[in-house]
């Protein structure tokens, strides 16, 4: 047999040492235990999940009328201003790399923790810091400003911006921890026989990941000291009563948004990988092809920027070349769906929660990531600029993406994570309400985009209604899909059967035992090819 | 046979075509020369997004039943695409993508292209009103009155924050962005009325930062116009105005504008003309160019002036630098009269108009 793996799962008469026996509140808290750290930024980022969500729930609320009766225009922009801050910064940003990404990437490499697992405890509680200076702004009054804080309005504002931006400024501190502390562990501890070319797929998102948070925070952060020395100061570097010119503020922002996208992406797709590798009982259909990618979405990233400014005033020549250049970025994005897709071919496929919630993904994100092509198709932009389209377009990458994607892997590692499983039945039909509130929730939003209703309205001509209650009532939908699955996922904690392996999965992650010990393995692995090659192993 | 006066059959399935698809998208009616074609490619997108969309769907449905997992002991095969088939299939999907892209691009280039004969109107954006006002002194706010079948170009600015000057029945939209003019044009070939709305955050007001453009037939813009005047006199031209503004702000100390060199280049037939800079290069000086150089004038010099010019950033208000760009164009067309050049030594320009 050519397999050189040793599987270190010899049936015990007790169960063996896990890394979650010491039950102290303290040990908890103070862990340097990546895997610790991951389940302590699995309840952080899940609880601002529940808090942006339930901001949404109340913006589509105002939605249902014309001419929005239950907020006033300022509470509506406050309020949809703290949806964007905690959704893409307490949320999306950090919810894979920091609890999948924490709790797997060093057991796929074999490394017992990662690199730096006392700045890997630093950078959850400088989240943490960060997280309540935010929402300490947000009860002391909170921004009107749009979560891309864009000048002149910003410096105007009569609302309080400062403590936002300090906030968020302290929460890319953390990213730029998290991000050095994978890409350094990915360098350096890999196991004995994992070359570059064996790593698991997610590995290799999260190290492209890494490296945009490691080159594109610090760009945001300079832009966000520059608009609060700008508030509080009066500089006027971005405000042109001052000299200053407001249009250098969107290049810097998007220079770090942009890539910020892929920050959000980049992990899901490894998920994805994993999650379609394990249930069709294949090795991925062409492994460089989408290792590569990624690295390739990571670097052609950062050059299409500009396309969030075709309507600002651009020149005409740079709006064509930013929009080639965003072209060239979707193709690793096509790639990797075809390769997914090709993966399934003559697999042996398990229709389990994970393997619903990748299809739903595969759907729902070429949806997201074929308008995007269009968006990119610069006349088509100027009509769609700043209307529920692009909503609609980044919904469809962000919550038909990231989020399904988050779930597909949540329930594929719940018995890796705590050593049980969820039920079946229950997962399976509350994936259904999640895809059907979904889908009603922002199908509408493309069409009041072609229709011409802007974003960030907090009343609406009214002949953009009825498409607006349909998306409210899928919010519900949505909204209910989320809380039963919140709510078994929990119950599965205590009381779901206990599991090891539950899926026959071949990832390095399932090496190990379920929940893993305290250092990962009893010995390190050896690894000879990459995961997921079940032809390996006839039985 | 196509005879003259008859259209072509397939005039007929393309325009049921264009309602169909313009229905179920629910995009507004095509209300300026540029908006049917725009959503042709609209269209174009949206099918073959359709198609690969059900293509995948497909191709996942027949795979999760054909390729169920029969047993726990599923082993599958090892599975290796050709190169061949890898190569083409990325070449085909980024050969489309490029293939939208140079279709939507032209498009775009031609929304930044006004025709040479357009008639120019300033919006001005601010919280939260808009205000159009022509180069002949008419304004008017919240309602902009422009004929049909002639090509419009707007010059916007803001007062205050950035705006967005969006109809989206025309499919054209522009921010309004304060210190700088940005152009947009269309041209309305049927007379009604379409919604302008803001489509970038600018406060409280966003939402109800609302409009009209009042697209009349030609006699009545024509009347319109007329009713507009004063009785029994007329408005102050834009340019005229211009004149007194750059006499009061001291423009003309530095500029001449009857031909003469000095401190400053001279304003006669200075729009539209290629002017050289000292860094080589040279600009087509437009209103973009003649505001920056108001604003922003390090940003560009021109060839063989020293660099002395102060900025007016927040001296000039909006509608004093429209007026100026206005009398500047006016001298390349000779509508108002060019002053004499003045001596260096001529009575600091305090002559209140």
């Amino acid at each position: 047999m050519s397999l050189a793996i040793r599987w270190v799962s010899p049936p015990l008469p007790t169960r063996p040492p896990s890394y979650l026996d010491d039950t102290t509140i303290r040990s908890w808290l103070l862990t340097t235990d990546h895997k610790r750290i991951g389940v302590l930024f699995l309840f952080a980022t899940s609880a601002m999940l529940a808090l942006g969500g339930t901001f949404a729930l109340v913006l589509r609320l105002q939605l249902l009328t014309p001419d929005g009766r239950l907020l006033d225009a300022i509470t509506y922009n406050r309020m949809f201003t703290l949806h964007g801050v905690i959704m893409v910064w307490l949320f999306l940003i950090p919810s894979i790399p920091t609890t999948l990404g924490n709790f797997l990437l060093p057991i796929m490499i074999g490394a017992k923790d990662l690199a730096f697992p006392r700045l890997n405890l630093a950078s959850f509680w400088i989240y943490v810091v960060g997280a309540a200076i935010v929402i300490a702004g947000a009860i002391a009054g909170g921004a009107d400003t749009g979560w891309t804080f864009y000048p002149p309005y910003s410096g105007k504002t009569p609302t309080d911006v400062v403590p936002i931006l300090i906030g968020v400024f302290v929460l890319g501190i953390s990213s730029t921890m998290t991000g050095l502390n994978f890409i350094v562990s990915t360098h350096t501890l890999r196991t004995r026989g994992m070359t570059w070319m064996r790593m698991p797929l997610f590995v290799w998102s999260i190290y492209a990941t890494s490296i945009i948070l490691v080159l594109a925070t610090p760009v945001l952060g300079m832009a966000l000291l520059l608009i609060f020395a700008d508030h509080a100061f009066a500089l006027g570097i971005f405000d042109p009563a001052l000299g200053g010119d407001p249009i250098l503020y969107q290049h810097l922002f998007w220079f770090y948004s942009h890539p910020a996208v892929y920050i959000m992406i980049l992990p899901a797709m490894g998920v994805v990988s994993e999650v379609v590798c394990a249930f069709a009982r294949k090795a991925i259909l062409s492994y460089k092809a989408v290792a590569l990618s990624s690295l390739g979405i990571a670097f052609v990233g950062f050059l299409t920027w500009g396309h969030h400014m075709f309507t600002a005033g651009m020149s005409v020549f740079d709006a064509g070349i930013f929009g080639a250049l965003s072209m060239c970025v979707a193709i690793f994005s096509a790639i990797k769906v075809f390769v997914w897709v090709g993966t399934l071919y003559r697999g042996s496929i398990a229709l389990r929660t994970p393997m619903l919630y990748f299809f739903l993904f595969l759907f729902l994100f070429s949806f997201g990531g074929m308008t995007g092509v269009a968006l990119a198709s610069t006349s088509l932009d100027v009509h769609w600029q700043d209307t529920y389209f692009v909503v609609a377009h980044f919904h469809f990458i962000m919550v038909g993406g990231t989020l399904t994607a988050y779930l597909a892997g949540l329930h594929y590692w719940l018995p890796k994570m705590s050593g049980r499983m969820y039920p079946e039945r229950l997962a399976s039909v509350a994936t259904l309400l999640v895809a059907t509130g979904f889908i009603v929730t922002f199908t509408p939003q493309f069409l009041l985009g072609n229709a011409g209703m802007p974003r960030r309205y907090a009343t609406y001509p009214a002949q953009y209604q009825a498409l607006n209650v349909i998306s409210t009532v899928g919010s519900w939908a949505l909204a209910a899909g989320l809380l039963v699955t919140v709510a078994y996922l929990l119950w599965s904690l205590r009381w779901g059967p206990r599991a090891d392996n539950p899926w026959g999965s071949e990832g390095f992650e399932w090496l190990t035992t379920s929940p893993p010990p305290t250092h990962n393995f009893a010995e390190p692995p050896v690894i000879a090819h990459p995961p997921h090659e079940y032809w390996r192993t006839p039985r | 046979v196509i005879t003259p006066g008859h259209q072509p059959p397939w005039t007929d399935i393309w325009d049921a075509a264009n309602e169909f698809y313009r229905r179920i998208l629910a995009l507004p009616p095509q209300a300026s020369s540029v908006a049917r074609k725009i959503d042709a490619l609209h269209y174009f997108e949206i099918t073959v997004m359709f198609a690969v969309a059900a293509g995948i769907a497909v191709a996942a449905l027949y795979f999760v039943v054909r390729y169920r997992r029969r047993s726990e002991e599923d082993r599958p095969p090892r599975v290796r695409p050709s190169l061949l088939f890898e190569v083409t299939t990325y070449g085909g999907l980024l050969g489309f993508f490029l293939l939208v892209w140079v279709i939507g691009f032209a498009q775009y280039v031609g929304l930044a292209a006004p025709p040479p004969d357009a008639m120019d109107v300033y919006v001005t954006g601010k919280q939260w009103m808009w205000k159009f006002s022509l180069p002949d002194g008419t304004a008017s706010t919240g309602v902009l009155y422009v004929p049909a079948g002639r090509a419009v170009r707007l010059l916007l600015t803001s007062r205050d924050v950035i705006h967005s000057f969006f109809v989206p029945a025309f499919r054209i939209k522009r921010d309004a962005v304060p210190g700088l003019y940005t152009t947009i044009w269309f041209e309305a070939p049927n007379p009604g009325s379409y919604q302008i709305l803001c489509a970038e955050l600018c406060g409280a007001g966003h939402s109800q930062m609302r409009g009209t453009v009042e697209v009349l037939p030609p006699a009545q813009y024509a009347a319109w116009l007329r009713d507009r005047m004063p009785r029994g006199g007329r408005t102050t031209a834009l340019a005229e105005r211009g004149r007194d503004a750059a006499a009061r702000q001291g423009c003309l100390r530095c500029h001449t504008t009857d031909g003469q060199r000095h401190i400053g280049p001279t304003w006669l037939g200075l729009y539209g003309s290629r002017v050289p800079l000292a860094d080589g290069t040279t600009v087509v000086a437009d209103e973009a160019y003649l505001t920056q150089s108001m604003m922003d004038p390090m940003a560009q010099i021109v060839a063989t002036y020293a660099p002395l010019m102060p900025s007016y950033q927040g001296q000039l208000t909006p509608p004093d630098t429209a007026a100026i760009v206005e009398f500047i164009k006016s001298l390349s067309n000779t509508t108002v009269a060019a002053l004499p050049s003045k001596p260096t030594s001529a009575a600091p320009g305090g002559t209140s108009p």
